[in-house]
């Protein structure tokens, strides 16, 4: 039998899709030019850049002077709370943010203390849901920036973060409070529309939507305060200095076009396959629970809980039967700290470092969940057995 | 990550499970920590006639506390006494990095079982680790336990 290849991490990255690969092509090679040069070549590639940030504007409805290529989620957090806190420390220091936010946020907020900011951490119910009357204490007279973000990483909860600007823009008056959110897990789910958001500035990474690694996008709304935090050239305009990554920008365009058209049958088709992915293990494995919230939920989004084992030791035992996962827990990415996305939760730490999270891709099939189901209850029972948590012999 | 001898272990351990008379019982770890070691030794004529373990924790935690059982099975106390984490390791064919502390903890456990029964230390390990139907509790209150989907056991 050969050995089956599924995989279910489609919330860590994605293939590079055929048609985006063969877009970019071109711009390695053939079209290789500088797109600040004046010479044929060179206006070759400065077309495919302004054509992909149009194409980007138009998916997230805004202008394509708002739209700042980077070099990944990261560097757009990096470059929003950086951007925004250093143009207003005249002006307040105060930063509000939630406790389950991705660490490119939380170490940035957290390496901004000591500059002087100080930052609060929301924190979420139950189900990783923000409270409004929580962000409305939390606003004060030195606030401003808040970045909360459009849906969680690993356990998949959508924030109602259009509510939470209107929020935000009433108590700040007529003064400057800069609403981020980190938007990188919505690309192919949720609509990115910035309007409908509301929000100032906004991350997004291309491998999380099929595009190459190493490409994100930074929404900027006009006016926005910002102070450039990577200096050089005039690139992007003035806000992020570097010669682009045209190739990589035109896959990346590319690849948000793609998946925005195909968000609705994409959303249903993972939506029913993680129905039944969560159905199957709950009903088929006790002492398990789902992490996140039901139905403000990405569609692709399954993180359980297996009581009384650890996540990494389920991971490996999937991965011998081909099928690609992720835990929530650390152990396996080698930090030494259980998932404080679980921890924020209340779930206690030997419940947190059981816990796996799937996510689902438009290459998974039904066969593939049943496939995952008719394995996952015998891994837990083998784990469970040797587990000095789940033993019956005392 | 793991070595071809690390994965053997780990898909086919050896020795699971726990010795009720026990002589010695050695918990090392903390499920705080994600990785929890707890060994069981039975002792005649100043030898290990039996062994057995319990594991929570990760791939390397897992084939450790097998490799253990293996090393230290018919062998007299003073023997194991001699047997480190470090060869346990080894005998595994190496350990990743970053597993070489938190989850590289079966020989202490074993000594650990060892001091009990030697009388270094009071045979308090045997209490139970983990009180069943807690629950899941901390946050804003607690987690009703009908989330916590509990289904009887066909």
């Amino acid at each position: 039998m050969g050995r089956r290849a599924i995989y279910m991490d489609h919330a860590a990255t994605t293939p590079v899709h055929p048609i985006v690969l063969e877009a970019m092509l071109p711009y390695f090679s053939k079209n290789f030019g500088n797109p600040s040069g004046i010479y044929p070549v060179a206006l070759e590639a400065r077309k495919a850049l302004d054509d992909a940030r149009s194409t980007v504007a138009e998916v997230l409805g805004c202008g394509p002077g708002e739209v700042v290529f980077t070099s990944g989620g990261t560097e757009s957090d990096n470059a929003a709370l950086r951007g925004a806190a250093f143009a207003l420390k005249g002006k307040g220091n105060h930063i509000v943010t939630s406790s389950i936010e991705h660490k490119a946020v939380l170490n940035t907020c957290h390496s901004l203390e000591e500059f002087g900011f100080k930052v609060t951490h929301l924190p979420v119910d139950r189900y990783g849901l923000v409270s409004i009357y929580d962000l409305e204490k939390a606003i004060n007279s030195k606030t401003i920036l808040v970045s909360i973000m459009v849906a969680n990483n690993e356990i998949g909860t959508i924030e109602p973060v259009a509510g939470f600007v209107k929020l935000v823009k009433e108590k700040a008056g007529g003064k400057d409070i800069v609403f981020h959110t980190d938007a990188v897990q919505c690309p192919g789910a949720l609509d990115l529309d910035v309007n409908k958001l509301g929000v100032d500035m906004l991350s997004l990474s291309a491998h999380k939507f099929q595009g190459p690694k190493g490409v994100g996008i930074l929404y900027i709304r006009d006016g926005t305060p910002f102070a450039t935090q990577q200096t050089g050239g005039a690139q992007e305009g003035n806000r992020r200095a570097g010669t682009e990554n045209v190739a990589g920008i035109v896959g990346t365009a590319t690849a948000l076009r793609m998946v925005a058209e195909g968000r609705e049958s994409n959303s249903q088709h993972c939506q029913r396959l993680r129905d039944r992915l969560i159905k199957g293990i709950l009903s088929q494995i006790k002492d398990t629970r789902l992490n996140g919230h039901r139905t403000l939920r990405l569609p692709n989004n399954v993180n359980i809980s297996f009581q009384y084992i650890e996540g990494e030791s389920i991971l490996l035992n999937l991965d011998l039967l081909g099928i690609a996962a992720s835990s929530g827990s650390a152990c396996a990415s080698e930090a030494e700290e259980p998932s404080h996305v679980l921890i924020a939760l209340g779930l206690p730490p030997e419940v947190a470092y059981g816990s796996l999270r799937f996510s689902l891709g438009s290459a998974n099939s039904e066969k593939d969940i049943d496939y995952v189901l008719s394995v996952l209850p015998g891994i837990v029972e083998r784990l469970r057995a040797m587990s000095p948590l789940a033993s019956t012999n005392e | 990550m793991y070595s071809d001898t690390v994965l053997e272990h780990f898909n086919n351990p050896r020795n699971v499970g726990f010795i009720p008379d026990a002589d010695g019982v050695g918990l090392i770890g903390s499920s705080i920590c994600g990785d929890m070691i707890k060994i069981f030794v039975k002792i005649k004529d100043n030898r290990i006639e039996d062994v057995k373990f319990q594991t929570f924790g990760c791939g390397a935690a897992i084939a450790t506390s097998s490799m253990i059982t293996e090393m230290v099975k018919g062998k007299t106390i003073e023997e194991a006494r001699e047997v480190t984490n470090e060869m346990v390791a080894e005998a595994l064919g190496g350990l990743p990095p970053g597993k070489m502390h938190c989850s590289n903890l079966a020989a202490d456990a074993m000594h650990k079982a060892l001091d009990e029964y030697e009388g270094r230390v009071p045979h308090k390990s045997r209490a139970p680790l983990f009180k069943k139907g807690e629950g899941v509790r901390g946050g804003r209150g607690e987690i009703p336990s009908e989330e916590m989907e509990r289904k009887p056991e066909s």
